[in-house]
């Protein structure tokens, strides 16, 4: 389409609007209501401008482009009428810009000075308090009304991107305001606290609560970085002070990818702990029971001591390295390689164990790659969309946006099986409330109803699969009848869910720890990757098996050999080809053992083979299954080190504690779920004497007799991509601005955005036969109850980042367990009241939230909560192939103290 | 079991005449009206009508029927007697005994009830002046017949046009007879209906909405409301053939909840169209499925703007959105909606029944028709009126309204409610159609009009309308939420007397921009009372600004009391009038009004008895003698 603006020849893409199109050619049009995240609502009337043939003028930024529209945007009239509005505007905005966060990066501060409003008509500004309203209290944000230009921005957000609605206007005409409904406080709204209405603010009038007064805009340096909390990778600007070396608040760039500008409450407000008072400074050693503080020479002569004695009197196996999917791809590429090639063997492994393991072992065996096969933007155009075992809104708020924006958007079909009423349920064609623990049953009683229906792709199973027939007969047993006996889900959900997955032109599966951490983790993988393949929905764009990795660098970790079993880039350590490659990398002689993973390093301990431990970032202590049993190891073994941001829970057991920097003072890079690996930027200067996690490895490296050295992180990286080849073509240098997805073999490769396309990693994918099996502890006339364990929205895993952020603890300050009400009334527990739960591996007291988020005879605990830790209670019974321990599921009693 | 449902247009024709037998049964018949009345009375007239029929054993061959607006609302409460035809106002229960022995016993009328005009009684509606000059065409059944009996509608020939369109004519047919018949738009904007709807017929969708806009929140305006009350069975007519025509299967009624006769009215109309056949499925064995639900309005003037409309029926907000699209393309959940006025859809079954062609042989170029308006303000006979579209304003003026009371002179009429104009006397004898009124700054709106004599001060007048609109701004878009409010800040210096001229100034120029950048058109005619009053009585802002003077007598900041020393003798009945103790002197003295006290009430001009007339009033400022005079204030 072309069209005329300002007598200048354009050309538009079809359903861009006037607006878009004038900003695409250059041509600034002025706005404040708009934001390319949402609907456009033309009511700021900025933008207004003549088109020929229309009567009156039309707002730019809904009016659609059309073939031969001639436009002005900038004729004496606008003008004229776009400065009254700005005269209007400020005659409501009761503020001054020089008291005012905000102040140098606020539109109507720009177009003020653009229009050259009078001083006049800039009106007095009152006092910097507001006037009570919906977040008066509130940790997390403030709503200054005198700031507020009525743009409406904030409640459409909150409606149509967050779908929250939480927010809306009240009263009419002047004395419009934002609030919530009936005005109850924002933490008594359905607010999650997501902060996006403050993300699309054009002026100060919402604004971080904590980030009040710390600095103005004009005076902020911004540097993009990558969100530390989960593994979606949102890509956040860190506002810093450069004065107080702090950072202000957190912004997001709208258009950036992945996530387009959206953050949820971890990453917009969750950064308090950068440079909180209980950072490390120094390293500690613990002598008579106390730790005091100690040099650095001090402390890496002390471990490489200890390391060096262990090795030479019981061999290098008897030392074990965890590592950490907190810290970069950089610090645990050096981490294993000293682990591996400095100790000398293979007992490096990481928290990816407690959470992936079993989609790892799982997809390489059905795919030949165990990470997420499609990217997070193919969500929002998959037709339908399976969920299994991933509370999205809760552990991956980010990714649920684009879930909720396919539902609601685009309309997709959206099937939710998960034993708790999540909160995308109300999205949800279909709710499939399985006992926890029988996916297996399910996803095969799906695949039953598809070779029933002949709903089967045959051409797919033909052409790119193997083995199909090895896999029919247990699904051919298992029909929904069986399967609604042993799920206690319904036979004609079950067959509804299967007809609405095979029919559809695009099925996505979503998935995360409700289906890997059973004992039958590697099972549940394995019937997903059957089911996808049966009707073909793999290696399209929008059809593929995505498992959501929890933490921020979780997959990094492990494309960076942080397991026992692969060298970085899931190369195999028991290949004699491989071996041979590395030795001659690393230039020593390696291990040709597999090594321990996570539970059995501790198993290990108790049985006195592993006496040494080397923890950088991780807190077994309460990340653990069968917690009593952990605590007691990391008591038990010889030497322990922690290298740390703060003193955890298992650096208490530590006999060397190690000051690291946290990710906003590090270079490198961590790579999100849909393999993308983004930098991490510097940011702030790091408290005392604290050093990069690589260079403190690098260091002790060195003193044990193992020279390591590198200049930077991206040193680092470059070796990375010489012997990684997913990682090939991977330098910090291309991904300066937006982030590469491996694999990527070489310099020239564009990264990938769907694997398996034309082919399997494997070649051809392989099915194969599973049958449901129940979970290793079942219910018993002691312990009645099946509990179940997760995360939750506010808080991040053993809660040592989100637990010292004020705006976190408003709302989520402590740990409960959700029972069924009618349970709870059977038990005579009442809402909010004390109680116990127990498990034949210990006790914990906690609150009890009664409601039906669980069905009858569940129980649901987050496990974040060190008073309260769920982790004494859950199995350490592990699965047989991905050795991950069965945290969603074992028998449990509760009672009321 | 018997069934009311009527199966063909055959069936309604039967039915029709079933009803006429009905009502013929009964030889005389009491009207009495039930809806604006009722404030006034009206159901205890009726009760007494009712017991005292009784009583008289007339109650077989008299019918009591409680109908919908009679007209005269100046004259409230109304009784019209039938056949005889004689109009009784001010009616109260006490002379039911007489209506029944002079009227219904004896045929002749009830002379102290009966109009006067000129000194000559009139008893018979048709004499009256405020109905002479009037042609009802839509208002037809409209206090003529039981609104709560489907039967009494059916009688007077209800629902044949919807017989005949559904059975008779294909939907195109309709579209084309309605647009030959230039039907435009009644609330307000004048838009053709026949083409509105063609485009949603068009639209493609199968699935459509029909929207009847019964959200009438001008002040002092009451035509749809007396239709909903007085006649709802010709606007379900009405719409059921615009829902045949665009190929709609629902439909709403939006009404706000401060009708609540209206609610019930059009709630009875319904349950009896669908127990008839008339609405519901397979209408009149035509094949054709159409029900209506209604929805009840909180009464948001915002909610008559049809976007804000739409997502108030929603479910959402009120507010108004961007057009286009427009609802014939994305309406009510986005599917292709149709949405008129009631008073549009009471006049499609005239042109059904009667055709385009005869039809439009009542109006002018510049619309087609009757009109009804809300005839309300300094008029003797105020009330509902209908008249062809080109009457003139004198004619509704000074024939149907009867002038201006108490021997006033015109000043102006405000037409189409706030968001309309001030049209001065020079127009007087203007032909009232949609363009004409347009031409002169005005719009016709939805029917409201206000007459305004000399003692209406028209910055005043400006300030009022625009208060109103403010106050429902929606508060969505920057130029009528902020610009109007600005505006009205500006209005309320120029009446307080603390405004410069430079504000004149600014006040045209936010009056021109409001108009052009406001969303929707509740902001873009805001500032139509400021600009029709700046463009024909400027000279009585600038007497505001330049000489403190409101030439009115209203802005009351601007006006001061005096007594005439000359001619006061101390009687002291303005001191005892005076409710603020303003005013001092002794006995027999000349009394003296302290400015500073005086809250302008005008009580003691009131009682300052005529023969000395001392007490007198002035706005502008003051003269050096009653300056002087101006004893000083209490601190």
């Amino acid at each position: 389409m072309k069209l005329t603006i300002d007598d200048k020849q354009v050309t538009a893409k079809p359903a861009q609007t006037v607006l878009q199109v004038a900003q695409a050619n250059g041509i600034d049009i002025p706005n404040l209501c708009y934001d390319p995240r949402l609907a456009p609502s033309g009511s700021c009337r900025l933008c207004l401008v003549e088109i020929e043939g229309q009567r009156a003028l039309q707002p730019s930024c809904v009016f659609e482009a059309a073939e031969g529209l001639v436009v002005r945007t900038n004729t004496d009239e606008i003008r004229q009428i776009r400065k009254t509005i700005l005269e209007l505007l400020f005659s409501e905005h009761k503020a001054r810009c020089t008291t005012c966060d905000e102040n140098g990066k606020c539109d109507l501060q720009s177009y003020a000075y653009e229009y050259q409003l009078d001083e006049a008509s800039l009106g007095a500004g009152r006092g910097a308090e507001p006037a009570p309203n919906y977040t008066t209290g509130n940790l997390a944000l403030e709503y200054d009304p005198n700031k507020c230009i009525r743009c409406a921005r904030c409640v459409r957000i909150c409606d149509e991107v967050q779908m929250a609605h939480a927010l809306t206007f009240k009263n009419r005409a002047a004395e419009t305001e934002v609030a919530t409904a009936f005005d109850i406080p924002l933490n008594d709204s359905t607010c999650v606290l997501c902060g996006q209405c403050i993300s699309t603010c054009p002026t100060g009038a919402l604004y971080d609560r904590s980030a009040k007064g710390l600095c103005q805009a004009k005076d902020m340096v911004r540097t993009r970085t990558t969100c530390v909390y989960c593994g979606v990778g949102c890509q956040i600007d860190l506002n810093v002070n450069p004065k107080t070396n702090r950072i202000v608040r957190v912004t997001s760039e709208v258009g950036c990818i992945p996530n387009d500008g959206n953050l949820c409450v971890k990453g917009r407000f969750g950064m308090d702990f950068v440079g909180h008072p209980e950072r490390l400074t120094t390293p500690l050693i613990k002598r008579n029971g106390s730790f005091e503080k100690a040099s650095w020479d001090e402390a890496i002569e002390v471990i490489a001591g200890k390391f060096k004695k262990i090795k030479s009197e019981t061999g290098p196996d008897s030392i074990a390295g965890l590592s950490s999917a907190k810290c970069t791809n950089e610090d645990n590429y050096v981490f294993q390689k000293f682990i591996r090639a400095g100790i000398g063997t293979n007992n490096v492994d990481h928290c990816a164990r407690l959470c992936h393991a079993s989609t790892v072992a799982g997809l390489a065996r059905a795919f030949g790659s165990g990470a997420m096969t499609n990217s997070i933007d193919e969500f929002r155009n998959a037709r339908c969309i399976f969920v299994i075992g991933s509370n999205t809104p809760e552990a991956h708020p980010v990714i649920a946006l684009s879930l909720k924006e396919a539902v609601v958007k685009h309309g997709a079909e959206l099937i939710v099986a998960d034993p708790r009423e999540i909160d995308l349920v109300p999205y949800a064609k279909l709710h499939l409330q399985q006992r926890p623990g029988t996916d297996v049953a399910l996803i095969n009683a799906m695949m039953n109803v598809i070779i029933e229906e002949g709903l089967t792709d045959k051409d797919f199973i033909a052409e790119r699969t193997e083995d199909f027939e090895k896999a029919t007969e247990a699904i051919k047993e298992m029909t929904p009848e069986k399967a609604e006996k042993i799920t206690g889900v319904r036979a004609e959900a079950i067959r509804q869910a299967a007809r609405i997955y095979a029919t559809a032109e695009t099925a996505s599966i979503v998935f995360s720890m409700g289906i890997t951490q059973h004992t039958t983790g590697t099972d549940n993988v394995l019937s997903l990757a059957n089911l996808a393949m049966i009707t073909g929905n793999v290696g399209r764009e929008s059809a593929g098996v995505n498992p959501l990795r929890g933490q921020n660098n979780v997959q990094g970790a492990c494309d960076l050999g942080a397991l026992p079993n692969v060298y970085p880039g899931y190369q195999q350590v028991e290949a004699p080809d491989i071996h041979a490659k590395f030795e001659k990398a690393w230039d020593r002689k390696l291990s040709a053992r597999n090594g321990l993973t996570v539970v059995e390093i501790f198993h290990a301990i108790e049985a006195g083979f592993i006496r040494a431990l080397y923890l950088m970032g991780e807190n077994p202590a309460l990340s653990d299954p069968n917690l009593s049993r952990t605590r007691k190891a990391l008591e038990e073994v010889e030497f322990l080190v922690s290298q740390d941001v703060f003193l955890t829970e298992s650096g208490q057991y530590a006999d060397v504690v190690l000051p690291a920097f946290c990710f906003a003072e590090k270079d490198g890079t961590f790579t999100n779920t849909e393999r993308r690996v983004q930098r991490v930027r510097r940011t702030v200067n790091p408290p005392g004497q604290a050093r990069d996690d690589w260079e403190i490895v690098c260091d002790i490296a060195t003193a044990f007799g193992y020279r390591m050295h590198y200049e930077n992180a991206s040193q680092i990286m470059d070796e990375i991509a010489s012997v990684s080849p997913i990682y090939g073509g991977i330098s910090f240098e291309r991904i300066e601005t937006v982030g590469l997805q491996w694999p990527c073999a070489n310099k020239d490769h564009p990264g990938t955005k769907y694997l398996h396309k034309g082919e399997f990693k494997r070649g051809k994918g392989k099915f194969h036969p599973v049958r449901f099996k129940e979970p290793a502890e079942l219910p018993n006339k002691e312990f009645p109850f099946v509990l179940s364990t997760g995360r939750l929205l506010y808080q991040y895993h053993t809660g040592t980042l989100t637990r010292k952020v004020p705006a976190i603890h408003q709302v989520c300050p402590t740990g409960y367990v959700e029972i069924h009400v009618q349970d709870a009334e059977k038990h005579g527990i009442g809402d909010g009241d004390s109680v116990e739960v127990s498990t034949p591996r210990g006790k914990v007291t906690t609150k009890a939230r009664v409601g039906t988020m669980v069905a009858r005879g569940w129980l649901f605990m987050p496990f974040h909560f060190a008073e309260g830790p769920a982790n004494m209670l859950t199995n350490d019974a592990l699965d047989p192939i991905a050795k991950i321990p069965e945290f969603k599921a074992c028998a449990a009693n509760i009672r009321p103290i | 079991m018997t069934t009311k449902k009527i199966r063909s247009h055959q069936h309604l024709k039967e039915a029709a005449r079933r009803a006429q037998k009905v009502r013929q049964k009964y030889r005389c018949r009491a009207l009495i009206c039930m809806t604006g009345c009722r404030a006034l009375g009206a159901a205890d007239i009726a009760a007494a009508f009712k017991e005292k029929l009784v009583a008289a054993k007339l109650n077989k061959e008299v019918a009591v029927v409680e109908t919908g607006c009679i007209g005269l609302c100046a004259r409230a409460p109304v009784v019209l007697i039938e056949p005889y035809e004689y109009l009784y106002g001010g009616v109260k229960p006490g002379d039911v005994d007489e209506i029944i022995e002079t009227t219904i016993r004896n045929g002749k009328p009830v002379e102290s009830l009966v109009g006067v005009e000129d000194g000559n009684a009139l008893p018979k509606i048709d004499q009256v002046g405020f109905y002479k000059a009037q042609h009802k065409a839509v208002l037809e059944n409209c206090g003529r017949i039981d609104p709560k009996r489907i039967e009494d509608a059916i009688a007077r020939g209800c629902y044949e046009a919807e017989a005949k369109a559904l059975c008779t004519m294909a939907p195109e047919e309709v579209i084309e007879e309605v647009t030959k018949a230039d039907l435009r738009g009644r609330g307000g904007a004048g838009f053709p209906t026949g083409l509105k709807w063609s485009f949603c017929r068009k639209s493609p969708g199968d699935e459509k909405y029909l929207i009847c806009n019964a959200d009438e929140g001008d002040p002092g305006a009451f035509m749809d409301r007396a239709l909903k009350e007085g006649d709802p069975h010709r606007v379900i007519e009405g719409m059921t053939i615009a829902a045949y025509a665009i190929g709609a299967a629902n439909g709403f009624v939006y009404v706000r909840a401060e009708y609540p006769i209206a609610v019930e009215h059009i709630g009875i109309a319904l349950d009896q169209a669908r127990e008839y056949g008339l609405l519901g499925k397979n209408i009149l064995g035509s094949g054709f499925d159409f029900d209506i639900e209604v929805r009840i309005g909180a009464g948001a003037f915002v909610c008559g703007e049809e976007t804000a409309l739409i997502a108030s029926l929603e479910g959402k907000r009120g507010m108004p959105r961007p057009r286009p699209p427009f609802p014939a393309q994305k309406g009510y959940h986005g599917k292709p909606t149709n949405i008129n006025n009631v008073e549009t859809f009471a006049n499609v079954p005239l042109i059904i029944n009667k055709g385009a062609k005869l039809y439009s042989s009542v109006g002018t170029d510049g619309g087609k028709g009757t009109k009804i308006f809300a005839l309300a303000g300094k008029v003797n006979n105020t009330g509902l009126v209908e008249v062809p579209m080109g009457a003139t304003l004198r004619q509704i003026v000074f024939d149907v309204g009867g002038g201006i009371p108490d021997g006033g002179k015109f000043k102006a009429a405000q037409m189409g409610g706030p968001s309309g104009g001030c049209v001065p006397g020079q127009f007087l004898d203007l032909g009232i159609d949609y363009d004409s009124v347009k031409d002169i700054g005005a719009i016709m709106g939805s029917g409201g009009l206000i007459v305004m004599d000399e003692s209406t001060c028209m910055v005043d007048v400006a300030r009022y309308f625009l208060q109103f609109v403010q106050s429902e701004s929606c508060g969505k878009c920057t130029p009528c939420r902020v610009g109007a409010k600005e505006m009205l800040h500006i209005l309320d210096a120029i009446c307080e007397g603390r405004a410069a001229i430079e504000d004149l100034n600014r006040l045209e120029r936010l009056a021109d921009h409001v108009g052009k950048a406001s969303l929707c058109g509740l902001g873009q005619t805001a500032p139509n009372p400021v600009m029709t009053t700046l463009r024909y009585f400027k000279n009585e802002y600038q007497d505001h600004i330049e000489r403190n003077q409101c030439p009115a007598f209203v802005c009351s900041t601007m006006l001061s009391f005096h007594i005439d020393p000359d001619r006061c003798t101390g009687c002291g009945a303005c001191a005892r009038a005076c409710p603020v103790e303003a005013i001092a002197g002794e006995k027999k003295k000349t009394h003296v009004i302290d400015g500073g006290i005086c809250i302008r009430c005008g009580a003691c001009l009131g009682a300052c008895p005529p023969q000395f007339a001392a007490v007198y009033r002035r706005s502008g400022k003051l003269t050096k003698r009653e300056k002087q005079k101006k004893p000083r204030s209490k601190s």
